[in-house]
Formats: structure tokens, C-alpha cells, sequence
């Protein structure tokens, strides 16, 4: 009994010591200030490999996504003769809730555990290390760019997302099973609020891009330096990320739009 | 020789994220407009029962969106809801005998507040106040179907 | 200037450890300027470890590390990233950066830390690059070299901004004699070239003893011997003896200690 509660508490005060960590780590990284014209070269790359290569997979998933909620959305609204209301539906959903959060979960599986991978990698082979001995600060050249490229690629690729998710509905929809194409966006109009629900939207995509890249970025650089420790910080960046993620939408889902009146 | 062709990807991908964002920022919502006490004057009005209406809702005249409702108060002496509204400065020529419903948008909609224009030569303007016998309180289900229950009451009678 | 002027490095009862094993347990070392100094020992000695601890990658328990007059241990990050300026390290993978050729490689500490234009960039460059005998390889990627070449490279690396103070880690581990032999002719030639001081981490014991001018041996966190190669090599120490001759048995024993064999064979 008293051996449970011992370790109980060591555990607690494990995360707290990790909590620390990784926020002094995110500190050290960031408050790194840029340095003009050498840092943006530094990020050019990054938002190539974090942003860029990431669109395939932000397009194509984002294209059936909308394709699949115009379906589903039209048989379930049909029965209550409400399928002019298929575009609010469809837009209400992806710019809220489906654009964020299923854009931070692609982002983590495809971005973050690239990034989390490469700088494993840099660490096994010592590159990080020789690095440091070249008087070289990594965390500033190698950690800060892939931070920045991350928090700044997920919420552009989020609007990208939620704005394909919202044609492939209306292919769908419109085009495919009738809904009426004016009142098929006119609802949507009325419904959607730029200030509630757009810009809330890319909040909460600036939030995950925070946390997602942010853990990445540290798994890959305290992993332990063998093939097997690269291996499992990958996973680990994208079940963590997942988790943070799903958890914080619930947060700032409650703030943003549960508490009214 | 590569870094350039990476430059150009980059960029691309940002065009896409603008392009996106206006797309949605003018296909998909309606930009609102919120009417700052300096676009618009404000007025107030009194209604039995605001149903579902909450802050920030339409204001409209013939469908038209003109302001915005601010703030929603309890009077307690009147036993009112008072519920201050903004109006667009343009938009000047409101007859102060108009009335104002509570409706609700569409279907599954929102409520929001509809003005009927009335005939008088005095137009609204800041601090103007629609008493609650020119207003008419919202549709609410309850009454709806109490109503329907006794007028058939009184059918089978 | 503190320490000695003829030591580039002074180790003073340096004691290190993770958690309950001890690396270090109050060595002293000194590294004479200008000459090879070797430190030999079984793996898992910790000479990497020693390496580090001169590099500041590392904090001791307690002891004193002196290069080039700087207290490392005390060093704030600022100082302590000044001071690694003055010494190169070359790892045992070489560790060039993957993304860049050999010739941005090398570049890279003089970007980084001179404001010097391209043009005398590309000159110093190609000048360490000829030193090692890849001028020829300078746009290669690291992925297309083989393991030598890496190292050579990384060799150039280290010797871009002219440090004197070269540290190698283990840099004869798992090469094929040619390259050894490479290996061993340039840093002879660095050394009297250049008049770098030059510490050698490594347990291949006939390559080091042929270029180090002084030998440590290091085993279970102490200095268990030092001298010339020779005197090393003629030591009276048995251990020493069985560590410089490879002997298979000694004190360090053949078998893990087990039971007696017979009463193993008819127990089972």
C-alpha cells in the first residue's frame, strides 16, 4: 500500500520533472532570435520538408473527407428533408472541429515523425554532437527552424484541408446528388461566422501546430542514440501528439464554443 | 540548382494557403460586421421573451442584415428583456413607430431580429428605445403546442 | 593564463560518474603541447567519456579540466562555445552532415564563425581539403564516400578554423589497413606541421604506439599506467603487459567466472 502511493508520487514527480524539461528545451530553442537573412535560409528548407511534402497526403485525405460528409451528410439531412442544409453542415464541421484536428493528426503521422526521425538520426550518427564541438549552438540551427516550419506549415495546410474538404463536398453534393448549388452555399454563408468559427479555426490549428511540432522536436533530440530509440521516439511523437492534440481541441472547444450566454 | 527549385515550392504553398483562406473568408461565412459604436448609433428595445436570441445575432429590415444586438439585460422593473441593438449609421431613416420581431432563420436556424418599417416622419437614432407593445416575442415551442393542445380541447368539446 | 604553459590540457583529480557507476575516480592527466598523447584502454573505460569532459559536453563530479587556460567545468555556454573554438574533435563515424557536400562541410565552421568572403572561404577550404587528399572529392555528398573518405573529410572539418588542440575518438576503429595507414600519416603530419597538440583515444595498440609520443593507460576509472610507448610496452605491470600484447588471458580472465566445470557437466 505504502509502496504504491511511493511510487505513485515518484511518477508525479517524474512528469514534473519532464514538464520542466521540455519546456526549457522549447525556450532555449525559440528564444534563439532569429538572425535576419541566415535564419530564413535556414527555414526555406524546413517549410519545404514540413509544408510542401506534406500537401499530397493534406489534399487527397481533404478531398475525401468532404466527399465522404457530403454523402453521409446528404442521406442522414434527406430523411428530415433538410438537404439544403448539407453545405452549412459540411462547413460547420471542417472549419471547426474536422480541419484542425484531422489536419494536426495527418501532420503529426506524416511531419511529425519525419522531423522526429531526421534529428534522432543527426543524433545517432554524433552529427549533433560534432556540431557542438565546432562551437555551434544545434539547437538553434537545427532544432529552431524545424520548430518554426512546423508551427508555421500546420495552419496554412489546415486552411488548405478545410477549404478542399469543402469542394469535394460540394462535387458530391451538388453535382453528384442534387442539392440546390445556390442554397448549397447561401446556408453555408449564413451559418458560418468568420470571427466564430474561421478564425477560431485557425486558432486551434496554431495551437496543434505548437504542440505538435514541439514534441516532435524533442523526442527526436532527447531520444536514446540507437536505431531502436529512433524508432520508438517516432512513435511516441505521433501517439503523444495525438493525444495532446484530441485533448486540447476538447479545451478550447469549451471555450471557443461551448460557453455561451 | 535545387535550393531554387525549393524556393518556388515554398512559395506555391503559401499561395495555396492564401488562395485557401480566401476562399473560405468569402465563399464559405459571411463576413460579419460588427457595427462599432462609431459606424453605427445605438438603440434599444423591449421584448416579452427573447427565446433563443443571443448576443451578437442579426438585426435586419426586409431581410437585410443593418446591425447587430450588443448586449441582452433583464429590466427588473419592467419584467422585461432589454436589448440593445447597433445600428448602421447609413441606415437613418427607421421610422420610430417600427416594430420588431424575434424570428428564426431558416430551418434549424438562429433567431435574429426582424424591423417592419412603420409610417411615422420621426426616425430612430442613438438612445432610441422601442417599448415592448411594438415588439413581439419569440415563437417558443411550449406555448406552441399548449395552444394546439387546447384548441383541439375545445374542438372536441 | 592558468595552468602550466608547457600542458595544452591539465586533468586534476577528475572524479566523474552516472549515478552509482564510477567512470572516473580521481585521475590526473596532463597533455604536453605540441606531441601525441594517447589514452588506451579496454572499452568501456570511459576514454570517449574523457574526451567529452575535455569538450564541456560533459560536467565532473569534481576535478579541474584545463585547455588552453580555460577552466572548462566553469565555463559559461557563451565562453564555453568560444573555447571549443580553439579544439577540434573528430568522432568515430566522422559525423559530416548529411545534407551538405563535403565541400559545404568543410565550410561550415568558417561561415559559421568568420566573416570572411566566399571566394577566401573557397581558398581555405580547398587548401584543408588537399591537406587531406579529397580536394578532388569536394562536391560529393557524405553518402557517397566510403568510410575513410568520411573520415578524412570530417579530419578537414576539424582543422578549418586551425585549432591546436586535436582530439581523435577511437580513429583507427574498423578501418581497412590503407586507410589506416592513411589515417596515421596525417596526423604525424598535422602534428609536426602544425605543431597541434594531439590527444588519441583508441585501443589499437600497434597504430597508436607508432605515432604517440606519450601513453596513457586508463582501466576501471584510473590511470594504470603512463610513459613513453616503450616503456609502456616493457612494463612490469602484468595487466598492462596483457592489455599492449593482446594476450588472451590474464588478469583480465578468459572465463566468466562460473562454476567448477566438472560439477557443472555432471549437475546438468
Amino acid at each position: 500500500m505504502l509502496s504504491a502511493i511511493q511510487s505513485l508520487g515518484r511518477s508525479g514527480i517524474e512528469f514534473c520533472d519532464n514538464a520542466g524539461k521540455t519546456t526549457l528545451f522549447l525556450m532555449h530553442a525559440l528564444i534563439a532570435r532569429p538572425q535576419g537573412l541566415k535564419s530564413f535560409r535556414l527555414l526555406v528548407p524546413q517549410l519545404y520538408m514540413v509544408g510542401v511534402l506534406s500537401m499530397i497526403i493534406i489534399i487527397v485525405s481533404g478531398l475525401f473527407i468532404g466527399m465522404v460528409l457530403g454523402l453521409q451528410g446528404y442521406t442522414i439531412l434527406v430523411k428530415f428533408g433538410a438537404e439544403q442544409a448539407l453545405g452549412q453542415l459540411i462547413a460547420l464541421s471542417m472549419v471547426r472541429e474536422l480541419g484542425p484536428v484531422v489536419g494536426a493528426l495527418l501532420f503529426a503521422g506524416r511531419a511529425g515523425s519525419a522531423i522526429t526521425a531526421e534529428i534522432g538520426l543527426m543524433k545517432v550518427t554524433e552529427q549533433l554532437s560534432s556540431m557542438e564541438m565546432l562551437g555551434v549552438d544545434p539547437l538553434r540551427r537545427v532544432i529552431a527552424p524545424r520548430f518554426w516550419a512546423g508551427q508555421i506549415s500546420l495552419p496554412v495546410l489546415t486552411l488548405i484541408f478545410t477549404a478542399v474538404a469543402i469542394y469535394g463536398g460540394y462535387v458530391v453534393g451538388v453535382q453528384w446528388l442534387g442539392v440546390d448549388e445556390g442554397s448549397f452555399w447561401a446556408n453555408m454563408r449564413n451559418s458560418v461566422d468568420f470571427r466564430e468559427d474561421i478564425v477560431n479555426g485557425i486558432i486551434k490549428s496554431l495551437v496543434f501546430g505548437t504542440l505538435v511540432t514541439w514534441i516532435a522536436v524533442y523526442q527526436g533530440y532527447t531520444c536514446p542514440p540507437t536505431a531502436e530509440g529512433i524508432g520508438k521516439a517516432t512513435t511516441r511523437t505521433v501517439v503523444f501528439s495525438s493525444l495532446a492534440t484530441l485533448g486540447m481541441d476538447f479545451i478550447l472547444t469549451a471555450i471557443m464554443f461551448g460557453g455561451f450566454n | 540548382m535545387q535550393k531554387r527549385t525549393t524556393e518556388i515550392a515554398v512559395g506555391f504553398f503559401f499561395l495555396l494557403g492564401i488562395l485557401a483562406f480566401a476562399m473560405l473568408a468569402m465563399q464559405v461565412s459571411g463576413i460579419s460586421k460588427i457595427y462599432t459604436l462609431k459606424e453605427g448609433y445605438k438603440i434599444t428595445a423591449d421584448f416579452e421573451n427573447i427565446g433563443g436570441l443571443k448576443p451578437r445575432a442579426r438585426v435586419t429590415i426586409a431581410g437585410v442584415a443593418v446591425g447587430r444586438v450588443v448586449a441582452i439585460n433583464y429590466d427588473p422593473k419592467d419584467y422585461v428583456a432589454r436589448v440593445s441593438i447597433v445600428i448602421d449609421n447609413k441606415v437613418n431613416n427607421i421610422p420610430d413607430d417600427t416594430s420588431a420581431s424575434i424570428l428564426t432563420s431558416g430551418l434549424l436556424g438562429d433567431n435574429y431580429i426582424g424591423l417592419s418599417p412603420g409610417f411615422s416622419e420621426q426616425f430612430y437614432k442613438e438612445g432610441s428605445h422601442i417599448p415592448v407593445e411594438n415588439t413581439s416575442k419569440a415563437v417558443v415551442l411550449e406555448e406552441l403546442v399548449s395552444k394546439f393542445l387546447s384548441s383541439q380541447a375545445s374542438g372536441l368539446k | 593564463m592558468i595552468g602550466s604553459e608547457l600542458n595544452t590540457v591539465e586533468i586534476r583529480n577528475l572524479s566523474f560518474g552516472w549515478g552509482d557507476r564510477v567512470i572516473f575516480d580521481n585521475v590526473s592527466i596532463n597533455v604536453p603541447k605540441g606531441k601525441i598523447t594517447a589514452i588506451m584502454g579496454p572499452s568501456g573505460s570511459g576514454k570517449t567519456t574523457l574526451l567529452r569532459l575535455i569538450g564541456g559536453q560533459l560536467l565532473p563530479q569534481s576535478g579541474t579540466v584545463l585547455a588552453n587556460g580555460f577552466n572548462i567545468p566553469t565555463l559559461e555556454r557563451k565562453e564555453l562555445y568560444q573555447a571549443r573554438r580553439q579544439m577540434g574533435m573528430l568522432f568515430q563515424s566522422g559525423a559530416l552532415f548529411s545534407d551538405l557536400s563535403v565541400f559545404d562541410n568543410v565550410a561550415f565552421p568558417l561561415r559559421e564563425h568568420t566573416q570572411l568572403s566566399e571566394p577566401f572561404i573557397r581558398d581555405i577550404v580547398l587548401m584543408k581539403l588537399e591537406a587531406v587528399g579529397l580536394r578532388g572529392a569536394r562536391y560529393l555528398m557524405p553518402d557517397e564516400l566510403s568510410g575513410g573518405m568520411k573520415r578524412r573529410a570530417a579530419l578537414a572539418r576539424t582543422i578549418a578554423l586551425d585549432p591546436n588542440l586535436l582530439m581523435f575518438d577511437e580513429p583507427f576503429a574498423g578501418q581497412d589497413p590503407i586507410s589506416m595507414g592513411v589515417l596515421v600519416k596525417l596526423i604525424r603530419l598535422l602534428n609536426d606541421a602544425l605543431g597541434v597538440t594531439s590527444i588519441i583515444v583508441s585501443h589499437d595498440v600497434p597504430e597508436t604506439c607508432s605515432i604517440a609520443d606519450y601513453v596513457y593507460v586508463i582501466a576501471d576509472g584510473k590511470v594504470v599506467g603512463h610513459g613513453s610507448p616503450e616503456s609502456i610496452k616493457n612494463s612490469d605491470s602484468r595487466w598492462i603487459n596483457q592489455f599492449m600484447h593482446g594476450l588472451p588471458d590474464g588478469p583480465v580472465p578468459f572465463h566468466y567466472p562460473a562454476k567448477n566445470y566438472q560439477q557443472d557437466l555432471i549437475g546438468g
